[in-house]
């Protein structure tokens, strides 16, 4: 493991329960991903050295920041992080101007306020400095927050779910304003968020949170396409969870064959799971693919799997579709369709389609029931018939 | 118009938050943020001398303050004079009575901090002592006035406790409240409704002045 970067472990079991493993490249931004309560938070807060953890190290380009072991635990001063807060906590007191150049007390008084004007016009915010935060739009607060934090020329920067207090609209902005501001920067920077759309415009890596557990790290689509664990595919909101039998695997064409309500699946490669167990596996719904009543579609022949649609819903531009494959009692498929081509296909509750499960997109998971979705109370038994 | 006492009843509490105001900016701060275990008796004991009769409290500093007790002892061994019935000891008591009215507005001063924002200028790389002078004390200033016009004006005010430990000698321990009070047992209802309406514009006055400064101040934190 390389020095450079961030590295983080922690692990208590009260005030509030830690079991946490993550590192952060140089300019690489780590999204840390989970619902509230899941410790994302509290993590950054142990970073920046507001909070002190039982135990754990913490690194940063070689430098122990933390060793609870060895009683290092150097104050959030001596750290020297850029942290925008959720609210952004400007001193409300002073300017915009004023509240960068707190930051900057190691300057000389004569640059200060040069340096600090330049940070406030990077953030495009020339001409409001002399703005009081009460003054400021709540995007303008978040650019001065971020001017500030970056005013320091931090080592790491921590970004506390820094959207989550502004309009839509402007949140949109201020995406495209950060991914620009990054190129520029080579600390690594730690985004904590539960907007799982956020993570996967924005970052490098996504680190899944749960109850203070670290479950899974990894490029955003890869961890949501191939999720370790049901826990990490719920987390993340894939909907398409059922269970399955492996049938076998066939390495030299890449292939590994599953039993599924009484389809033969291909999936992928996966040979972790023996032949004859049974496993969890999960689809994405952009990995399901409609075909066409009036004509052969394109990739008809790859697991192709027919369904009436139980539940149709029209949301904007798309329309949401629950398919119930078999037994009425067993969880449905979910897929979503552009609107157009649900009216072209004619597609309304009752109808009778068929979809290709892309082969690509199957992937499969060790069993876990605890994690499973909430079923009607005679569906187990009609599922452990079907294996 | 007793102008003696009425300046002694300024000078006392001048000096009355010269000495609390420090004291109670450290502890209102310490309430407002830490936890310890007697937090809840230690708040319980500072806001003591607004439950408790004045009389009552009057005759426990008599006790504690008097030439019996050690602080008295030692005072007139140093002095060659009696506490009680001093100026000193007038503050010391005015310093006590008016602990509560100074602490628990500072404290919720401190309270109203944003948790965030402190966290923030220790982040920003603030020195302790930086972080106390330009962000904390500029934002708990609403309730450091508070405090400031509260203890002012109840000093001006006090009357039970002043009678019990400093009695009434002019010009040491005669506070304008006790000239009101001498001026209508004589029957000098002139003199004593000038001094009452000199009493009740000065405390007008600093009420009125901290209501338009709080409003100037206490604007939303964003």
């Amino acid at each position: 493991m390389s020095d450079a970067g961030l590295h983080v472990r922690l692990r208590q079991a009260a005030p509030i329960p830690l079991d946490a493993e993550l590192a952060c490249a140089p300019g690489e931004m780590l999204a840390l991903v989970g619902p509230s309560g899941s410790g994302k938070s509290t993590i950054l807060r142990a970073i920046a050295g507001l909070l002190r953890v039982r135990e754990g190290r913490i690194t940063c380009n070689g430098t122990v920041w933390f060793d609870a072991g060895a009683g290092i635990d150097w104050s959030p001063q001596r750290r020297r992080i850029g942290f925008v807060f959720q609210h952004y906590a400007l001193f409300p007191h002073l300017t915009a101007l004023a509240n960068v150049m707190e930051a900057l007390l190691d300057l000389p008084a004569v640059e200060r306020e040069q340096r600090a004007r330049d940070l406030l016009a990077r953030v495009h915010l020339a001409g409001l400095e002399e703005r009081l935060p009460r003054e400021l739009s709540g995007g303008q607060q978040q650019r001065v927050a971020v001017a500030r934090a970056l005013a320091r020329r931090p080592n790491v920067l921590l970004l506390d779910e820094p959207f989550s207090a502004v309009d839509r609209a402007t949140r949109e902005r201020l995406y495209k304003e950060l991914a620009e501001l990054r190129t520029e920067l080579s600390m690594p920077v730690v985004l904590v968020t539960h907007d799982l759309d956020e993570a996967l415009m924005l970052s490098d890596r996504m680190c899944v949170l749960a109850q203070g557990r670290t479950l899974q790290a990894g490029p955003p689509f890869d961890v949501l396409s191939r999720p370790a664990s049901v826990q990490v595919a719920r987390l993340l909101g894939v909907k398409n969870v059922f269970r399955a039998g492996v049938l076998a695997h066939e390495p030299e064409r890449g292939v590994t064959w599953i039993e599924w309500r009484g389809h033969r699946l291909e999936a992928r490669l996966q040979t972790a799971f023996p032949t004859g167990s049974q496993v969890t596996w999960a689809i994405p719904q952009g990995q399901i693919v409609l075909h066409r009543r009036d004509r052969p579609s394109r990739g008809e022949r790859e697991n192709p799997v027919s369904g009436v649609v139980a539940q149709f819903v029209r949301l904007g531009e798309n329309a949401a579709v629950t398919l119930q494959v078999g037994e009425e009692t067993r969880p449905p498929l979910f897929l979503t369709i552009p609107l157009h081509v649900a009216r072209r296909n004619k597609i309304d509750v009752g109808a009778r389609v068929t979809v290709s499960l892309l082969r690509d997109g199957i992937h499969l998971m060790p069993l876990d029931e605890a994690h499973m979705p909430a079923r009607s109370a005679a569906e187990p038994a009609a599922e452990r018939r079907a294996r | 118009m007793d102008w003696t006492a009425l300046r002694l009843s300024l000078e006392l509490a001048a000096w009355t938050i010269a000495v609390l105001l420090p004291l109670a900016i450290w502890f209102g701060r310490v309430l407002a943020w830490r936890q310890f275990r007697g937090k809840a008796l230690t708040e319980a004991l500072l806001a003591l001398p607004l439950v408790l009769p004045p009389t009552v409290l009057g005759y426990y500093l008599l006790v504690a303050l008097g030439g019996a007790s050690p602080l008295g002892a030692l005072y007139h061994s140093i002095t060659g004079r009696p506490l009680v019935f001093s100026f000193e000891g007038l503050l010391i008591a005015s310093v006590i009575f008016n602990i509560p009215f100074a602490v628990q507005p500072i404290q919720r001063g401190f309270e109203a901090i944003p948790g965030e924002v402190r966290d923030a200028a220790a982040c920003c790389g603030l020195s302790r002592w930086r972080r106390f002078w330009r962000i904390e004390l500029s934002l708990a200033w609403p309730g450091i006035l508070s405090a400031l016009v509260l203890t002012f004006a109840h000093t001006l005010g006090e009357f039970g406790v002043v009678l019990m430990v400093g009695g009434s000698i002019p010009g040491e321990t005669k506070t304008i409240a006790i000239a009101i009070y001498e001026q209508v047992q004589a029957f000098d209802t002139v003199a004593a409704g000038f001094m009452s309406a000199v009493l009740l514009l000065i405390s007008l006055f600093a009420i009125s002045a901290t209501y338009f400064s709080s409003a100037r101040l206490r604007r939303p934190h964003v």
